[in-house]
């Protein structure tokens, strides 16, 4: 492989493996913060249980999200010199702000988990309101970034790359800010809520006491609440995202649809693969007009395809599928969230009885696939913007170090994921079997 | 002033402060591993400091990444480019570490590994920290064309780096083990509080011996930095009172109560002597970043980004403070935290 591919391969890694623990760091300080907010308005305990059992398995979790952010951080200098230093002369005040947003959570996060006991109770909601709040500022800041790259502004480029009259502001207020940013804070909301959804449901698989089960069927309607809400909120939001692809990355979204000829009524195609061959979208589902009626709320809106642009700076064709799946499985987890709330409300709040079998094992599986819905986003969104890691300004090429040393220290960054990833799993386990909720409860009940 | 002397002012003292506090955490990792289970709970108030504040440390390392590429863009590039595997490295410790640090709270069962861990990394982490100053020296970086590379042979063959590595070590157990004697004082803890003394004392004059011979040692290629420095003599005087002050009041009387020592003096006077060394270090440095090809004035960002990146830093420390207030009342300060048994 040459330098190049094999950055581009280890830093998708480390995001890839970063984002897991990233999106959990701001999904779940929510859950925990209305777990606190229902604890201290009813007074019911068990909201107080979930909110601490949470924020064990949160505190877990940031111990890998701190260091593997550290590491995507960092590797973005060593990686991507040449891109870092376009981001030291135009962009570097999100990364800025976002430090402060780290010390934030960082402060408070060891001030809720270190010193719970020591504090009066409106100060522990004081201080799981900052994790919150810093965690998904961090979330929203780090997507400035991102949204500078797929739609750079706020400073010219003379041709022998001298950057003058910078805006560091427009660069931040970049025309997808908005719309990326409001997607990646709800969409970590929905994996947070689904997570939590997920063990939830896993627990009431098995028989359990009658005071267990109504705690685990709390924490499951509660979280089904919020993931119905987000999901709902996070497809009208893509929505939006895939109108500013319409407006400002125009051969994003062809890639994106497998569009190659600029037309008016253009279809959308759902599914299916982009064939590299024919140059044409095989084993779809082609629906008439729609496309043009979804970029820019007209059937007669015409759509960039992929022929208007040169060869050399079309995204690879693998994106339309990613894009398929995030929107597939989005819509997938939408509906489920829908039924499950449809059935309590029917059979379980009315009539005592319990959730199906297959309910329960669809819900287990919704927070894996949720987490795969954000994997496949953020790469359809990082590779959807090939050749360019800055839009027509930088490319990816230019961008990268020329060192050769990249294929041991992958290597060896992997096993570190791997390491990471078995430890986080018998570190939680081991916790959880250890301390049951059952022990919890007579802890607080006697 | 200038800009790029204030950008490269402001790096200084971020730098600053990080040494000291980097230098306390992972000295406290190590000090835990070596008194794990010693019978004055040296170890166990180690960790207790070490716990709740290792993640601020952590940021704040972050931090000193984002400050320099936001105000010398080029130097990120230089430095990236030629520093990928050393620095590759050091996250790699940096993320065992961490994950450990909190695994093991959560679970007793890995208490002993953490240990280990947190304490080997304590002194492998700085010992690649600080190979940046040889490195910035000039020498070990070879300019082909546009492709700059770093002689990793050269570099470990040097003694000019394990001088370097020796001074970063001494300093950074000497100055954990005057915060340790601080910390086991306002805990109350007189045994463990001798100690980190014991270990003062010995370390104390480690640091002075070594700092020398890397100076007389400094490779040939560090000519200019050698000249420079001379002519920054009164820093290093100032800065070599401070020792002995310091030193010396590890054997002043206790105010009001039997004992020795005024650990909480002795600890700012030492922070004193190496701010003031430092100072003299940084001139002697200015303007290079990297000898002979980088300087401040070519490194340097856009204007308009500096002033946009100022006025985040006093909105950002005047959000900060009040909460790191709040963390020094409930961790270093607090009697309920600081002698739970
Ligand atoms: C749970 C996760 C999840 C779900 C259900 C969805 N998305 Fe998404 N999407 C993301 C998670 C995500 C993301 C990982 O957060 C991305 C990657 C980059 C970004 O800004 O957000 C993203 C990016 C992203 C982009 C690209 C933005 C860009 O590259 O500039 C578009 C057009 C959409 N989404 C559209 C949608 C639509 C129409 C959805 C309909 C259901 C949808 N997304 C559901
Ligand atoms: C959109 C994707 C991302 C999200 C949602 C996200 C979110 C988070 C969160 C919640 C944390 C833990 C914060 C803390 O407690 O300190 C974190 C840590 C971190 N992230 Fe990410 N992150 C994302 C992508 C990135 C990228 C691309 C970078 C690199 C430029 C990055 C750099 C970091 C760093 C440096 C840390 C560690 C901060 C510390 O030391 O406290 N993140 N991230
Ligand atoms: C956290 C979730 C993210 C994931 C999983 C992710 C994934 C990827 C992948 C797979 C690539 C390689 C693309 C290719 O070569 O086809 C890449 C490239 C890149 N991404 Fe992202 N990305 C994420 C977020 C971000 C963010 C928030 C930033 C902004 C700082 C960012 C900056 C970059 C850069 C600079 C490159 C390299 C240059 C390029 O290939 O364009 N990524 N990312």
């Amino acid at each position: 492989m040459d330098t190049v591919v094999l950055a581009r391969a280890f830093f998708g890694t480390s995001l890839g493996f970063h984002i897991i623990f990233a999106t959990l760091g701001v999904g779940l300080p929510l859950m925990i913060v209305i777990a606190e907010i229902i604890h201290q308005v009813k007074g019911d305990n068990d909201y107080a249980i979930m909110a601490k059992r949470w924020t064990k398995a949160f505190a877990v979790l940031l111990g890998v999200a701190i260091p593997s952010g550290t590491i995507v951080g960092v590797q973005l200098s060593l990686l991507w010199p040449g891109f870092m230093e376009i981001v030291g002369k135009v962009i570097s005040l999100p990364f800025q702000i976002e430090i402060f947003a780290f010390f934030l959570e960082a402060l408070f996060m060891s001030i809720y988990v270190y010193a719970a006991d020591r504090l009066p109770r409106y100060f522990r909601l004081i201080s799981v309101f900052f994790v919150a709040f810093g965690a998904v500022a961090s979330a929203i800041l780090i997507t400035a970034v991102n949204t500078w790259m797929n739609t750079p502004d706020g400073f010219k480029i003379k041709p022998d790359g001298t950057i003058y009259d910078v805006h560091p502001w427009d660069a931040f207020f970049n025309p997808s800010f908005v719309s990326s940013a409001f997607h990646v804070a709800i969409t970590a909301y929905m994996t947070g809520a689904f997570a939590v959804a997920s063990v939830a449901a896993f627990k009431l698989l098995k028989k359990r006491s009658d005071r267990e089960r109504a705690y685990h069927l709390k924490g499951l309607f509660m979280s089904l609440v919020v993931a119905f809400t987000m999901s709902f909120v996070s497809a009208l939001s893509g929505h939006h995202s895939a109108q500013i692809l319409h407006q400002h990355s125009p051969e994003k979204l062809a890639a994106a649809e497998g569009l190659f000829e600029t037309q008016r009524y253009a279809p959308l195609a759902i599914g299916g693969y982009t064939d590299p061959k024919t140059e044409e979208v095989k084993y779809g589902i082609e629906i008439p007009w729609a496309l043009s009626w979804l970029a820019a709320g007209k059937f007669d809106t015409e759509v960039k395809g992929l022929y208007e642009f040169p060869r050399e700076t079309w995204p690879p064709f693998y994106v339309h599928t990613l894009f398929n799946l995030m929107v597939g499985i989005g819509t997938l987890l939408l509906g489920l969230a829908g039924i499950a709330l449809l059935y309590w409300w029917f059979f379980i709040k009315n009539r005592g009885r319990p959730f199906p079998k297959w309910l329960l094992w669809s819900l287990v599986l919704s927070g894996p696939l949720s987490m795969l819905c954000i994997e496949f986003g953020w790469v359809f969104s990082c590779s959807g913007r090939q050749p360019w890691t800055i839009y027509r300004v930088q490319t990816t090429a230019e961008a990268a170090t020329r060192n050769e040393n990249l294929g041991m220290l992958f290597l060896l960054f992997l096993l570190l994921y791997a390491l990471l990833s078995v430890l986080t799993v018998l570190i939680l386990t081991a916790y959880f079997k250890r301390n049951p909720v059952s022990k919890d409860m007579d802890k607080l009940y006697g | 002033m200038s800009e790029e002397v204030l950008a490269i002012l402001i790096m200084w003292s971020f730098i600053f402060v990080y040494s000291i506090f980097g230098s306390i955490d992972f000295g406290a990792g190590f000090w835990a591993m070596v008194y794990n289970n010693h019978k004055t709970m040296a170890g166990k108030i180690a960790n207790r400091f070490l716990s709740p504040t290792w993640e601020i440390t952590n940021t704040f390392l972050v931090l000193l990444v984002v400050a320099f590429v936001g105000f010398f863009p080029k130097g990120a590039y230089t430095l990236g480019t030629v520093m990928l595997v050393p620095v590759s490295l050091i996250l790699f410790f940096l993320a065992i570490r961490s994950a450990f640090m909190v695994f093991s709270y959560s679970v007793q069962g890995y208490r002993k590994t953490m240990f280990f861990i947190s304490g080997i990394s304590g002194l492998l982490i700085p010992s690649l920290l600080i190979a940046v100053l040889p490195i910035s020296q000039g020498g070990f970086i070879s300019v082909d064309g546009e492709t700059q590379s770093l002689l990793l042979g050269k570099l470990f063959s040097s003694p000019t780096l394990y001088l370097y590595v020796l001074f970063g070590l001494t300093s950074e157990l000497y100055l954990s083990s005057l915060f340790l004697a601080d910390y086991s004082r306002v805990s109350n803890r007189e045994d463990a509080y001798r100690l980190y003394r014991g270990n003062a004392i010995l370390l104390g004059p480690l640091t002075l011996l070594s700092a020398l011979f890397t100076l007389i040692f400094m490779a040939p290629e560090a000519g200019w930095l050698v000249d420079n420095l001379m002519g920054q003599k009164i820093w290093f005087i100032l800065s070599l009172i401070s020792f002995c002050i310091a030193y010396a009041s590890l054997w002043w009387p206790k105010q009001n109560r039997p004992g020795i020592g005024r650990p909480r003096f002795t600890l700012l006077a030492t922070v004193l002597q190496y701010g003031l060394a430092s100072v003299g270090y940084g001139l002697a440095h200015l303007p290079y970043i990297v000898y002979p090809d980088l300087t401040i004035y070519e490194a340097f960002t856009t204007t308009e980004t500096f002033y946009s990146l100022m006025i985040m830093y006093i909105v950002g420390l005047a959000i900060l403070t009040p909460g790191f207030y709040v963390f020094w009342r409930l961790f270093l300060k607090d009697k309920r935290y600081l002698q739970q048994d």
